[in-house]
């Protein structure tokens, strides 16, 4: 049955960037239009390959591991090259694949200072590798290698293109997030040593360490692995406390950068909780989950009212995705088919919302010079296709309902109110009213940016100046991103139906409560979540 | 029943206007508002082939019409007149699917819905046609007219909706329509700040309707198993007694839904977004800040009725938050309505008031009564507000201010005078205007549902509405003309900026700016048509006759439609408020023509401290906006920003400073004087190879990274105790 596109559509979507990155690095510096029409032909590649993916995926069959490949690849730690998808990681495969093309058409005349379109590429392209590659990874070990992958590129993008303060923002980018991945290998050592999967023995392989489900490790163990778990993915996301070499992070990071932030790389923390620290060690979630909603309030909270001490306008929406992925972390914590569901899809709605915002963030600073609040106004009034635009996204950041924004927001809000694994109502429902009170927050610092920037006249220095509205190439990338942000939010099914059922058998199943009524009232997963498992693991070599 | 099965092609087609009318509208002859005039012309014949069809189906109903196949063969289940229940049409979609529960998306047609379908298109197209006039030549015209389609549609999308979810949907939206049309011209900070307190006051509501709503869906889970935002659903689970759904869920859900209303309908306190809101332009304040947005919230109320019945329990009588909250609304909208100079906010704070009475009219139980006075408001709430535009627009030079710009228009502008003095009766609830009917039902319910206290509150209120109505229409109508005979000094930015195409047009209309006259047709006949129904609206429910609450009675499931059952029209209540009302107005006339002691307010002490706290509207907005607004945004944001960067972030520094200085001190002391030190003394063997490891060991990428094997290494050891 195995045909040849089973087993090489996602390696290919992995690796036909890195493929891309090599011939860029090859090409001499002066040839400027070959090295982008290079990273542009690799990009769209990469997306037609994720597409012709989704065109074949079985959606009757969201909860089962598709294209499935698994060779044997480090023998002696029994780490084996294993990628796969399921209705959890196809649309973080499709937006960090479309966000990428979008990122190198936007980049085509935008290449800020020290310019170096090759380099530029280049590492644009080895990030997509590790974006994609976390996302379709099914071994620890793989996984954690695509998740490294990703901060080298990141670094040196805020480091070389970013801001007046980049030395500094990079380094403590590139510190902190380093810092959580050592705990994390550490916890995955760990998951390897003291998790016995019957019939396997030691693995890496997350698939079989979900079915085991931590089962052997004593409590307290438990609890310091999904510690080091925790702290790992939280700096990624980031959670309160670990947050602030976001906002730094984004303030100093070229445009595109942003973007490559706000859209994919935040998600690389709340996927991992998704797919690894909570199927795999359930019983650690339940232990952890009031605190990580507790965090998720306080991001929220926090988050919102960071937002409106800001002056720069980036910053101000650097900060405001604390307060986002708080919402994102809160549909997590309750461990609930609901929130998980709603976590996903805030993840891809804040990727679309805040990549945009960035974009907007990007142009405004080329226009004017500045992103200083206090400095700006009137952009509808010089720019009106792009004031529009940004009030477009300020709408649909602040969770408007029709657009996508509102449906990461409420389903997460409401799974708040009857939270899985016996955890506490009241608790939860606190949290409940907190997030709501996060929702004016969010509108309010939303539209007072939009005010500042947007509504009342220039100020004089700006009066007379030529204001360049949104040009072909900024259409060219934005008109895709603010079309899905209408058409998810009208149809949020199309996410919803994809991660349903993945959701419910892989990740919330073990937190269905007995005593409360749960939000699911079926559940119908396939008996082995890996039927095809054991045949593919023998054709490795 | 073309009508009524596919009603979601009401709201679809404005939807369907405003997408061309931005993509296409600046290209139109007309800018769009072609379209716009047209797609809710479709719509309002829509909603009336809805209401007559509705009303074919109860009458069918009672076997007493021979109307409809379909309708007889209900009216033979329920023989010998006994009524059959009248069931709402419903339609549906699958809209997602979450938690392995599908929700769904569709249509919940019945009495209350056709009433609503017919009241915002009727206003929504006679704004589409008043504003082709009042905002010709504005330079976002063809916005304008993209934004009130949207408006209707997203309004028309909560009138329709089956369930909650879809009708929080809808609700956003007109909020986002509001904050948008109110910020139309936005060039002026005032208006934008006017339009960001509209949505984050109601979005303050909001918090309300966020929770509520999700309690609706946990109640209908506590009652069959599986969670739906469904109405109708909703409401049989609040009413059948055997449900296993708890009074403490429904009284919260009640008062978080509560919270809603009193954002979204200017409930006190959070009124005060709403005379801020006459930043918009006037045909906006007609549409959406009187007869529909505002009303969202009773619509609200009325929709899941039994939530608010049952929470609050109000057949219990007394007192409850549901009518204390209208109450209060009703006199505290009212007396600010005398204060004001400026002639929207008048009609901005008897709005509140009057919303006010229709949610005291749900409070007291009188269902009924509360749609029916929304249904009459609309008239003549909209009557007013075209009319104090018509007098802006031609007889006062873009000011709304009656003490300087108006007086004595009323024989410049007789079209417009007599329209807005049948709107003030109709408001006022003179006999035999529409308001008049709507605001007796109240009263007459209040008192015979044992809520005495809300029957004299509402006198009271009756009292101050005919007597603001009469200042209103003095200073503005009669006396002597006090505004300038030349146009403004500086008339309105956008409303004196003219469009080139409207050249013509636009100078003949400047050459009559000079002096007041009467408005062209375009902005009258929406006068006119208004100003009948404000007549003959409350004729529906002349006694004896009971149409409307024939027609557009609830349709709860069976048990608890009975209860609301509303009572007879009295005479002596009728007679005693229409004296009240008279009343009021002929105090007002005798104190403007100059018979009563003037200036009470200078002269007493008492009186002068109450106008200054009425002035300062209760200092409420000096609450919100210079204590809690400026709080969160000045002091607690700073101080959460400071801590950020010198606690949260100097943990991270500080740590990262320790470590360089651990390793200067390790390299300094150990390795060069202690290790370096033995070496050297040994034998002099290292050259300079010291060197070497310097120059990799002062980048601050070596010291961070040591802080990190440092850690990795204290929790790799705990993690091994442990286990």
């Amino acid at each position: 049955m195995h045909s040849w596109f089973d087993s090489w559509a996602l390696t290919l979507v992995v690796f036909i960037p890195a493929i891309g990155a090599v011939i860029t690095m090859l090409l001499p510096r002066e040839e400027e239009e070959a090295i982008k029409w290079t990273a542009l032909l690799t990009t769209l590649a990469t997306l037609g390959f994720t597409i012709a993916t989704i065109a074949k995926f079985d959606f009757g069959k969201t909860s089962t591991l598709q294209f499935s490949v698994t060779k044997n690849w480090i023998d002696v730690i029994n780490s084996h090259y294993h990628v796969a998808v399921d209705g959890i990681s196809l649309p973080m495969l499709a937006l960090s694949s479309f966000i990428t093309v979008l990122c190198v058409i936007y980049s085509w005349n935008h290449f800020p200072e020290p310019h170096n379109p090759k380099a530029f590429l280049a590492l644009l392209l080895i990030l997509e590798v590790g974006m994609n590659g976390t996302f379709v990874a099914q071994d620890l070990i793989l996984f954690f290698i695509f998740f490294e992958i990703v901060l080298l590129p990141m670094f040196f993008m805020i480091g070389v293109w970013g801001g007046p303060n980049r030395e500094y923002a990079s380094i403590k980018f590139f510190l902190f997030t380093l810092f959580g991945s050592a705990l994390m290998l550490l916890s995955f050592l760990a998951l390897y040593f003291k998790v016995d999967v019957p019939g396997v023995g030691h693995t890496f392989d997350m698939v079989l360490l979900s079915k085991a489900a931590g089962s052997g490790v004593v409590h307290g163990t438990q609890l310091l692995i999904f510690g080091g778990l925790f702290i790992g993915f939280a700096i990624k996301v980031p959670m309160f406390p670990f947050h602030t070499w976001l906002p730094d992070a984004h303030t100093e990071a070229p445009t595109v950068g942003s973007v490559l932030l706000a859209a994919i790389l935040l998600k690389l923390g709340t996927y991992g909780f998704i797919r690894i620290a909570l199927p795999i060690l359930p019983e650690a979630a339940k232990s952890w989950a009031p605190w990580i909603g507790l965090l998720s309030v306080i991001g929220i909270i926090y988050g919102a009212l960071g937002c409106l001490a800001q002056k720069d306008m980036k910053r101000l929406i650097a900060f405001s995705s604390v307060a986002h992925m708080g919402f994102v972390m809160l549909g997590i914590s309750t461990l609930t088919t609901f929130g998980i569901n709603a976590a996903i899809f805030g993840m891809v709605a804040h990727g679309l919302i805040t990549g945009m915002l960035f974009f907007i963030a990007g142009s405004v600073q080329h226009n004017y010079g500045t992103r200083e609040l206090s400095r700006l106004g009137g952009l509808l009034k010089q720019a009106p296709k792009m004031g529009w635009i940004l009030g477009f996204c300020a709408m649909a950041s602040l969770g408007l309902p029709g657009l996508a924004g509102f449906w990461g927001e409420f389903p997460a809000v409401l799974s708040t109110f009857n939270p899985g694994g016996n955890l506490s109502q009241p608790l939860f429902r606190t949290y409940m009213v907190v997030a709501a009170i996060g929702t004016v927050l969010a509108a309010g610092y939303l539209l007072w940016m939009l005010q500042k920037v947007a509504f009342g006249v220039p100020k004089p220095e700006f009066a007379g100046a030529h204001i360049h509205d949104v040009n072909s190439f900024e259409w060219t990338a934005w008109v895709p991103i603010l079309l899905l942000i209408v058409a998810l939010g009208v149809f949020p099914n199309l996410i919803f139906r994809v991660t349903d059922d993945a959701v419910a058998c892989q990740t919330a199943a073990p937190f269905v409560s007995k005593t409360t009524t749960p939000v699911s009232p079926t559940l119908k997963c396939p008996a082995s979540p890996l039927p095809a498992q054991t045949t593919a693991k023998v054709s490795g070599g | 029943m073309f009508f009524l099965d596919q009603a979601w092609l009401v709201p679809l087609i404005p939807a369907l206007s405003f997408v061309v009318i931005l993509l296409f509208g600046k290209r139109m002859p007309r800018h769009g508002s072609e379209v716009g005039v047209v797609s809710v012309g479709a719509s309002f014949v829509l909603a009336c082939g809805a209401v007559v069809r509705w009303i074919m189906r109860v009458q069918d109903a009672k076997g007493g019409s021979a109307l409809g196949a379909l309708g007889r063969s209900i009216g033979r289940l329920g023989a010998d007149n006994a009524e059959a229940p009248v069931l709402p049409v419903l339609h549906h979609v699958t809209w997602f699917q979450n938690g392995g529960v599908r929700l769904t998306a569709g249509i919940q047609i019945d009495g209350l819905a056709v009433v609503m379908m017919f009241v915002v298109t009727l206003v929504s197209l006679l704004v589409h046609v008043y504003s082709l006039e009042y905002m010709r030549g504005d330079s976002r015209f063809t916005y304008f007219y993209a934004m009130l389609s949207l408006f209707t549609a997203s309004m028309l999308l909560l009138v329709v909706a089956d369930n909650t979810l879809e009708l929080l949907v809808g609700w956003e939206l007109v909020g986002m329509c509001s904050f948008v049309l109110i910020g139309h011209w936005w060039e002026e900070k005032p208006n934008s700040d006017a339009a960001l307190k509209a949505f984050l006051t109601t979005r303050t509501g909001d918090i309300g309707l966020l929770t509520g709503v999700i309690m609706t869906f946990f109640i209908v889970q506590r009652a069959t198993g599986v969670g739906s935002f469904n109405i109708v659903a909703l409401n049989s689970a609040v009413t059948n007694p055997n449900a296993k759904v708890g009074h403490t869920l429904i009284l919260w859900c009640a008062a978080a839904l509560m919270l809603a209303i009193v954002g979204k309908s200017g409930q006190f306190p959070l009124h005060t977004w709403l005379p801020d809101a006459m930043a918009g332009p006037t045909p906006v304040s007609a549409l959406i800040h009187a007869a529909t947005m505002v009303v969202a919230g009773v619509y609200l109320g009325a929709r899941v009725y039994p939530v608010f019945y049952k929470g609050f329990s109000i057949a219990d009588g007394g007192v409850n938050p549901m009518a204390a909250i209208g109450g209060i609304t009703v006199i505290i909208g009212a007396l600010l309505a005398f204060v004001q100079d400026d002639i929207k906010k008048v009609l901005a704070y008897s709005t509140i008031s009057q919303l006010g009475y229709m949610v005291m009219a749900l409070g007291v139980g009188a269902w009924t009564a509360a749609v029916f006075h929304l249904f009459t408001h609309a008239f003549f709430k909209a009557d007013l507000f075209l009319g104090a535009g018509s007098v802006s627009h031609s007889g006062s030079h873009h000011s709304f201010d009656m003490k300087t710009d108006m007086g004595g228009l009323k024989k410049y502008m007789p079209q417009t005078y007599k329209t807005f003095v049948i709107g003030s009766l109709a408001l006022a609830g003179i006999f035999p205007l529409a308001g008049f009917w709507s605001k007796d039902e109240i009263l007459v319910n209040a008192g015979h549902n044992d809520y005495k206290l809300f029957l004299v509150i509402g006198l009271v209120g009756a009292f101050m509405t005919a007597a603001y109505m009469t200042r209103v229409v003095y200073l503005t109508f009669h006396g002597e003309y006090r505004g300038a005979h030349e146009p403004h000094a500086i008339p309105h930015v956008d409303e004196a900026e003219h469009d080139p195409i409207d050249t013509a047009a636009s100078v003949e209309h400047d050459a009559e700016v000079h002096s007041p006259h009467e408005s062209n047709r375009l902005l009258t006949g929406p006068l006119w048509v208004l100003s009948f129904f404000a007549v003959f609206a409350g004729f529906l429910n002349f006694p004896h006759f009971d149409k409307f609450e024939k027609w557009f009675q609830p349709r709860f499931p069976a048990g608890f439609a009975e209860i609301l059952h509303p009572v007879a029209f009295n005479p002596i209540l009728a007679t005693v408020s229409v004296l009240v009302a008279g009343s009021g107005i002929g105090i007002a006339w005798a104190y403007y023509q100059g018979k009563l002691p003037q200036g009470l307010s200078e002269r007493n002490a008492l009186a002068h401290a109450g106008k200054r706290f009425l002035v300062n509207k209760y200092y409420l907005d000096f609450l919100y906006e210079r204590v809690i607004v400026a709080g969160i945004k000045g002091p607690i944001a700073a101080g959460v920003y400071w801590f950020n960067q010198n606690v949260i972030d100097n943990v991270l520094n500080y740590t990262g400073r320790g470590a360089q200085a651990l390793g200067r001190v390790t390299y300094d002391y150990v390795d060069q004087k202690g290790v370096d030190g033995l070496v050297n003394g040994l034998a002099t063997l290292t050259g300079d190879s010291g060197g070497e490891v310097r120059k990799i060991q002062t980048g601050r990428l070596q010291f961070y990274a040591l802080v990190l094997v440092v850690a990795v290494v204290v929790f790799a050891g705990v993690l091994w105790i442990a286990t």
